[in-house]
């Protein structure tokens, strides 16, 4: 309050202010306040510029770590992936239950012997093939729990405003988000998602133009 | 008396998989007669539409759960007498409860094999 007056008057007069004219500031200020300050107003008073200080701190800490990189880049990331994974193993799965039920149909044209072992066979493809709707409900609740941690930094990244900006901000001027990827461990990035990803045609063609 | 192996049974499961090896198995018991369903609400339709000697239901679907279609069933007088197997992943005790509480016949968790689908069905119809 004190050091905006100042600033304030100092503006308005166009020229740093006089011994006087600071004095007479400050006594305006202390008379505005009422009663005397008591041993437990301090108190409280320091008590809560120890909160802001540690508010302040706390604020650059999470703006440090970057919250709308991990919610935008990580996290969607892995559910993205996850998702994939569920695609692909009921794909899979879906494949694996073709192949099942032809075998299933010729084992009725088959004289036994073979025609029970070929069924039992069978049988234990179609009760293994159970695993993929329990894979897909766990992944699926992991995809919940992201999603969730997703929005809880959405509110977190929209109460610290600006100061998440400006470490987005310094983190892209010094290439910690825009770098190429070029080392080795760079370029381990895992199967890619289908719209990341080029096809053995594709990847022939590209593979053909260097010749 | 002997189990109708012809009678019409309708699953309910919203993984597609899931109906083909429920399906595939019933077919190895016997059973061929079989209709699905991707959700409650869809079985419950079918339900109105035919009788059926038995229902074969996943818990956890969308818009209407398993256990909101088996409280549909037991509350129509025209099907509340349909024996009802749950088939579910939803393994924990209260679930199993509430599944009882709601009138189902039997409870299977998955993963399952052909093995206890026939015994949880010969537990409803009798053997066969």
């Amino acid at each position: 309050m004190l050091s905006s007056r100042l600033a304030d008057a100092a503006a308005e007069a166009g020229q740093p202010l006089s011994r006087e004219q600071v004095a007479e500031i400050i006594s305006e200020i202390v008379g505005t306040m009422e009663g005397d300050v008591t041993a437990l107003d301090l108190k409280v008073y320091q008590e809560l510029q120890s909160l802001a200080g540690y508010i302040e701190a706390a604020r650059a800490e999470i703006a440090s770590i970057r919250p709308t990189e991990l919610r935008d880049e990580y996290i969607s990331s892995a559910t993205d992936e996850l998702d994939a994974v569920v695609d692909a193993t009921e794909e899979a799965t879906g494949r694996i239950l073709d192949a099942a039920e032809q075998i299933q149909t010729i084992a009725e044209d088959v004289a036994e012997p073979a025609q029970t072992k070929l069924i039992e066979l069978v049988t234990g493809i179609f009760e293994a093939s159970n695993f993929q709707d329990i894979t897909g409900q766990r992944i699926s609740k992991v995809v919940r729990a992201l999603k969730h941690i997703e929005s809880k930094i959405g509110v977190l990244v929209s109460a610290l405003g600006e100061e998440v900006q400006r470490a987005r901000e310094h983190a892209a001027e010094s290439g910690g988000e825009t770098a190429p990827a070029q080392s080795d461990k760079e370029l381990l990035n895992g199967p890619q998602m289908p719209d990341n990803a080029i096809d053995q045609d594709e990847i022939d063609r590209l593979m053909a133009s260097f010749d | 008396m002997a189990v109708d192996m012809s009678m019409p049974i309708l699953i309910v499961d919203d993984y597609k998989t899931m109906l083909r090896i429920i399906r595939n198995l019933l077919k190895q018991l016997g059973f061929e007669n079989v209709d699905d369903a991707s959700d409650g609400s869809s079985a419950l339709q079918k339900l109105r539409e035919k009788e059926y000697g038995l229902v074969i239901s996943d818990w956890n679907m969308e818009p209407m759960t398993g256990l909101q279609l088996l409280r549909e069933v037991r509350s129509d007088k025209s099907m509340q007498a349909v024996p009802f197997i749950m088939v579910t992943a939803e393994s924990k005790k209260e679930n199993v409860i509430a599944a009882r509480q709601a009138g189902v016949n039997n409870y299977i968790v998955k993963p399952f094999n052909a093995a206890t689908l026939k015994q949880k069905i010969a537990s409803v119809l009798g053997n066969f």
